[in-house]
C-alpha cells in the first residue's frame, strides 16, 4: 500500500497519578504518515502537546521492536490494537483510516494498578517469576557440558515456543477475568518440557500459581481471548499443560 | 602514563587468567552478608553479576530505569552467542576464537582480556543450558551452531532470532531467584543520576525514583556499572529508546576515564529509514547473512527505476546483480565483519546504486531466493522427493527459512508491509553497538577505585570492531565468570568497614548536584523540546562522525556540537514537575550527557589519524578503499580524562597495546 498522510482523532486515557481520578481526553492529530508506527504517532502528538505547552502523554515503551514487553496500550478495545501477533510498537498507522477516531487506554486489571496516564504497574509479573520461574542452579565454576543431556528437538522447539513470552500482560488485559494463566503457563511449560526444569517442576507450578492468585489475578474460564491477542502467539496448549502439571503436583506433593 | 595500569598478569596467555584467579583475595562466606554491592543496569552483564554476587551471599542492590529487569536492551539481541566448543569439528578452539576476535577488532584490543573471554565462552553456554535456556537443537538432541561474520567456523549458539531474549531471561530467572530469597533488592523504575565517592572510592549512588521523583541515597562498598552502550548519541540507532550513556558519563565526570569513544559499530543489515518521525532503527540479525546474499543492481539506471517504483528487484536478471561482498571478499563473502560490510554498502549507494526511495536513497538488497531454492531442494530430498517441482522446492525452502529466522521475517513484514519470502529485504547500515566505553583494567575496575564496569558499558574486549555474537558472550562472561572473582578481591579489604553511611557530606553534595540539574531543566522555560535537540545532535553525528570521517568534518562537528550545547542549555523546554513521573525530564538529562559525549567522540576520532575497524578516516585508506592502520603511532587505547564543562579540555592518556602471542597483520578478508 502506498504511503500517504492521514488525519486522526484520538481519545486517550489521562490520569495524573495513582490517586487521581482519570478521564478520556480528545486530541486531533493531522499529517500522520501511514508508514509511522503507532508509538511514533504518539511521539508526534506529544511533540505537538509540548509545543502547545501542554503536558505530554506518559506511556511505557523501550525497544520499539516487539521484544521487550514494555509497550502496553489497549487500542480500540484490543490489547496492542487491531493487528494480530504484534505489540503496540509494531502496529503501524496503515491499519487506520483517514478521519478515524482511535481509543487508547491502559491495561485494565486489579493486579495492574495505574501509575500515570497509560502507564501501569506490572510488578506482579516479576513477583510471580520470583516465586518459581527459574531453575535453582548457581553460577558454577565447573559447569557440566552443555551437550551432556540431549533434548529431543520436538521438546526443545515446544519449550522455545513457550519461552518467547515477553511479559507484556496483553493476556491479562484481554481476559474478561484478568487472569494471568497464559503468562504463568508459558514459563511453567518452558521448564516442564526441559530436563533441567524437571527436578523442581512440582514446587515451581504450585508456588507460581499460588503467587498468581495472591496478586489478585482472576481465574481462567477458557475463553481463549489471551491467545488471540498474545503478540507472540503463545498457545492455549500451555495452559492445558500447566493444569496437568498443577494437578500432578497437588496430588503427589509431600507438602 | 601511570594513571592507566591495566594490571595484566604475567605468564603465558593460556594460563594468565587461571593463575591470576588462584592468587586473588577471597571473602569468606560468613563475611559476605556484611558487604553491600550496588549494580546499575540489569542487562546480561548486570543481571548475571547481580545473580552471581547474590548467590555468593553479598547484599546486592540492583537498579534499572524500566519497570522490570527483564526489559534491558540485551533482550533485543537476535542472532546468537559465540563459544569455542568446536562441537562442529570444523577447526574451532579457544585460540581460534581468541584470534578471530583480535583480528576482527583490528588489533586494537587487549590480548589478555580477549583470551579470557574465549576461555570462559564454553562455560557460558553450559551455565545457560543448566538454567533452561532453550537453544536450538539438532534432531539428535544436541545443540545446533551457525556461522557469523568474521569467522570461517560455525561456533554460534542461537535460539531462532531471539537469542538475546533467551539469554537475558535466563539471567533474569537467576536474578529473580535471588530477589525472591531476599539476597538482591531490586529497584525498578529507578535511574542512577550520580555516583558518590568517599576518600576517592566509589561508595554509593544517588538514584531518582522515576514514579515519585524522590531523590534517594544508596551506599555500598563497591559499585558496578552495567548500563549498556551509547548508540543513541546518534538519535537513530538500533538501541531502545531509553538506552543512554548517563551512568557511564556521570562516573566519567568523577574520574573514570572514557576509552576509545569514537569506536562505534555500524551494523550493515538494518531496515532503512522511512521518514522524519522515525524513532529508532530496527536490526535485521547478522545471522541472516548466513542465508541471504547482499546485492545492488549493477546498472545504475535499474537502481533509479527501482527507486521510482517502475522496476521490481525480482525482475532483475542474475547477471545484472552486483553481489558486491562476494565480489570484493571471496574468502568470507557475505560474512565479512560488520564494518567491512557497512562501508561496502555505503560505497555502492554513494555511487548511485542504492534502491530505497527515502531522502538519501540508501538501501541495498538482502536476498533469500538462492537459499530458499537450495535448502528447499535439500529438504525435499531428505523427505524422499528426489525430483521436486519448483513450487515444491520453494515451499519446502520457505518452511526451512521460517524455522531458522521466523520471527525476523515477521518483524520485517510488520514494519515495511513487504513480504521478505517473496521479495528481497531492503537493508542499510545503522548505528548498533559501541566498542568504546569506560576504561577498565584486567579486573574490570575503572580508574575510580571500587567502581567496576561490565558489558557494553566498558571498552575492553572488542577493539575497533566487534564480531557478531560476541556482545552476548562478553556481557555474560563479565557477569558470571569475571566480576565474582575480581570484585571479591577488591571487597576482601572491606570486611571490617561496616555499612557506609549516607548522611555524610559527600552524599549531601551529590544530592545537591542532582537537584541543581533537575531544577535547572524544569525552570529553563525555553521554546524547543528535548527531542528537537536530540535529533539535531543525531544528524551531526551521523553525517560527520559516522561511517566516513574526515579531518574537516570532525572539526566542524566539534564546533557545531559546542553551539548545539549552548543552545540546548539556553533554550530547552522541559514540561512538568520534579515530584512525579516525568519522561521529558528523564530525556533532558540523558541528552545533556549525549551532547558532551558526542563532542568527545569527534575529538577522539580527530586525534586518531588512522583507519581501523569501524573508525574510517577518509584520509587513511588504501587503493581499494580498505582501512589503513598505523600501528607504529596508534596501537594504543585512547583513554580520556574529564577536565570540566568544556569538553575540549579533556586530556588524552594512552595505554599501549602489546601483542605477545598474536602476530599482527593487515586485516584481510579477501
Amino acid at each position: 500500500m502506498a504511503t500517504k498522510n492521514i488525519n486522526i482523532n484520538l481519545k486517550i486515557w489521562r490520569q495524573k497519578n495513582a490517586n487521581a481520578k482519570g478521564n478520556m481526553e480528545t486530541y486531533k492529530l493531522d499529517n500522520v504518515s501511514t508508514d509511522s508506527s503507532f508509538l511514533e504517532m504518539l511521539d508526534q502528538l506529544n511533540e505537538q502537546l509540548i509545543n502547545e505547552r501542554q503536558e505530554p502523554i506518559a506511556f511505557d515503551h523501550d525497544c520499539r521492536e516487539g521484544i521487550c514487553g514494555m509497550c502496553s496500550l489497549f487500542i480500540n478495545g484490543e490489547a496492542h490494537g487491531p493487528d494480530r501477533a504484534v505489540t503496540t510498537c509494531q502496529l503501524h498507522m496503515r491499519k487506520f483510516k483517514d478521519g478515524e477516531t482511535i481509543y487508547v487506554e491502559p491495561w485494565r486489571a486489579k493486579a495492574f494498578p495505574i501509575i500515570k496516564d497509560l502507564v501501569v504497574d506490572r510488578s506482579a509479573f516479576d513477583r510471580i517469576q520470583q516465586a518459581g520461574g527459574f531453575v535453582s542452579v548457581n553460577t558454577s565454576g565447573k559447569t557440566m557440558d552443555a551437550n551432556a543431556i540431549p533434548i529431543p528437538k520436538h521438546d526443545a522447539d515446544k519449550a522455545f515456543e513457550a519461552a518467547v513470552c515477553i511479559g507484556c500482560g496483553a493476556c491479562v488485559a484481554s481476559c474478561v477475568n484478568a487472569s494471568a494463566m497464559l503468562f504463568v503457563s508459558a514459563k511453567v511449560s518452558q521448564l516442564a518440557l526441559l530436563p533441567q526444569g524437571k527436578v523442581e517442576a512440582k514446587e515451581r507450578v504450585l508456588n507460581m500459581v499460588r503467587t498468581m492468585d495472591e496478586e489478585g489475578f482472576g481465574n481462567c474460564t477458557n475463553t481463549g481471548a489471551c491467545a488471540v491477542e498474545c503478540p507472540k502467539e503463545i498457545s492455549l496448549d500451555n495452559i492445558a499443560r500447566m493444569n496437568r502439571e498443577y494437578l500432578k503436583a497437588a496430588i503427589t506433593s509431600e507438602a | 602514563m601511570s594513571i592507566l595500569d591495566s594490571k595484566i598478569p604475567e605468564g603465558h596467555i593460556s594460563k594468565k587468567w587461571t593463575d591470576y584467579k588462584d592468587h586473588l583475595k577471597l571473602v569468606a562466606p560468613n563475611n559476605r552478608p556484611k558487604i553491600d554491592v550496588i549494580i546499575v543496569g540489569t542487562g546480561l552483564a548486570g543481571s548475571s553479576a547481580a545473580a552471581s554476587l547474590g548467590e555468593m551471599g553479598y547484599n546486592v542492590k540492583a537498579f534499572c530505569f524500566q519497570d522490570s529487569p527483564r526489559r534491558a536492551h540485551s533482550i533485543a539481541a537476535q542472532g546468537g552467542i559465540n563459544a569455542a566448543k568446536n562441537y562442529q569439528n570444523d577447526g574451532d578452539s579457544i585460540f581460534r576464537l581468541f584470534y578471530d576476535t583480535i583480528k576482527g577488532g583490528d588489533y586494537r584490543s587487549r590480548e589478555a582480556n580477549v583470551h579470557r573471554l574465549a576461555e570462559v565462552s564454553g562455560n557460558i553456554i553450559d551455565q545457560c543450558v543448566a538454567q533452561g535456556v532453550p537453544f536450538a537443537r539438532e534432531y539428535g538432541g544436541l545443540l545446533d551452531n551457525r556461522s557469523f561474520g568474521g569467522t570461517q567456523v560455525q561456533r554460534t549458539f542461537y535460539a531462532a532470532g531471539q537469542t538475546g531474549q533467551q539469554l537475558l531471561l535466563g539471567a533474569y530467572s537467576a536474578l529473580s531467584r535471588q530477589i525472591g530469597l531476599g539476597r538482591v533488592k531490586m529497584y525498578n523504575r529507578h535511574e542512577m543520576l550520580d555516583i558518590v565517592k568517599v576518600d576517592g572510592k566509589a561508595r554509593g549512588i544517588i538514584a531518582r525514583n522515576l514514579v515519585t521523583g524522590e531523590i534517594e541515597r544508596h551506599s555500598a562498598h563497591a559499585v558496578i556499572i552495567a548500563s549498556g552502550g551509547y548508540g543513541n548519541v546518534y538519535f537513530l540507532s538500533t538501541n531502545a529508546m531509553g538506552s543512554n550513556v548517563s551512568a557511564a558519563w556521570k562516573i566519567h565526570k568523577q574520574g573514570a576515564l572514557f576509552a576509545n569513544p569514537c569506536f562505534v559499530q555500524i551494523h550493515p543489515t538494518c531496515i532503512p529509514v522511512h521518514g522524519t518521525n522515525q524513532a529508532k532503527l530496527t536490526l535485521m540479525s547478522e545471522s541472516l547473512r548466513n542465508s541471504g546474499r547482499i546485492w545492488v543492481p549493477a546498472i545504475k539506471e535499474d537502481a533509479e527505476a527501482i527507486r521510482a517504483g517502475k522496476l521490481k528487484p525480482t525482475a532483475i536478471a542474475e547477471e545484472n546483480r552486483d553481489y558486491f561482498l562476494e565480489r570484493r571478499y571471496p574468502a568470507f563473502g557475505n560474512l565479512v565483519p560488520r564494518d567491512v560490510a557497512s562501508r561496502a554498502a555505503k560505497e555502492r549507494c554513494d555511487e548511485g546504486h542504492g534502491i530505497e526511495a527515502n531522502d538519501t536513497n540508501e538501501g541495498v538488497y538482502l536476498d533469500f531466493s538462492s537459499e530458499i531454492l537450495s535448502k528447499g531442494k535439500q529438504a525435499a530430498f531428505a523427505a524422499g522427493n528426489h525430483n521436486p517441482s519448483e513450487e515444491e522446492t520453494i515451499a519446502a525452502g520457505k518452511k526451512w527459512v521460517e524455522s531458522k529466522y521466523g520471527n525476523l521475517f515477521q518483524m520485517y513484514e510488520k514494519i515495511t508491509d513487504e513480504n521478505p519470502y517473496e521479495t528481497p529485504m531492503k537493508i542499510y547500515p545503522a548505528v548498533h553497538y559501541t566498542m568504546g566505553g569506560v576504561w577498565v583494567d584486567y579486573n574490570l575496575q575503572s580508574t575510580i577505585p571500587g567502581c567496576f564496569v561490565a558489558g557494553e558499558a566498558n571498552f575492553s574486549d572488542h577493539g575497533a570492531n566487534r564480531l557478531g555474537a560476541s556482545a552476548l558472550m562478553q556481557g555474560l562472561a563479565d557477569g558470571y565468570f569475571v566480576l565474582p572473582y575480581t570484585v571479591s578481591d577488591y571487597l576482601a579489604n572491606e570486611i571490617r568497614t561496616g555499612a557506609i553511611s549516607t548522611e555524610t557530606a559527600e552524599f549531601e553534595e551529590a544530592v545537591q548536584r542532582v537537584n541543581d540539574q533537575i531544577n535547572k531543566f524544569l525552570n529553563n522555560n525555553g521554546t524547543k523540546s528535548v527531542d528537537h535537540f536530540h535529533k539535531r545532535l543525531g544528524l551531526i553525528m551521523w553525517n560527520k562522525v559516522g561511517m566516513g570521517r574526515s579531518e574537516q568534518g570532525l572539526k566542524e562537528a566539534i564546533a557545531e556540537i559546542a553551539e548545539l550545547k549552548a543552545e540546548f542549555h539556553q533554550n530547552v523546554y522541559v514540561p512538568g514537575t520534579a515530584n512525579e513521573m516525568n519522561p521529558q525530564l528523564e530525556k533532558a538529562m540523558r541528552v545533556a550527557d549525549f551532547i558532551d559525549l558526542g563532542q568527545l567522540m569527534a575529538i577522539d576520532a580527530l586525534e586518531r589519524n588512522e583507519s581501523c575497524g569501524g573508525h574510517f578516516r577518509e584520509e587513511y585508506q588504501d587503493a581499494e578503499g580498505e582501512t589503513l592502520r598505523d600501528d607504529e603511532n596508534f596501537k594504543f587505547v585512547g583513554a580520556w580524562e574529564y577536565k570540566g564543562d568544556d569538553i575540549n579540555n579533556e586530556v588524552l592518556h594512552k595505554e599501549a597495546l602489546n601483542y605477545e602471542f598474536i602476530k599482527i597483520a593487515a586485516r584481510n578478508y579477501k
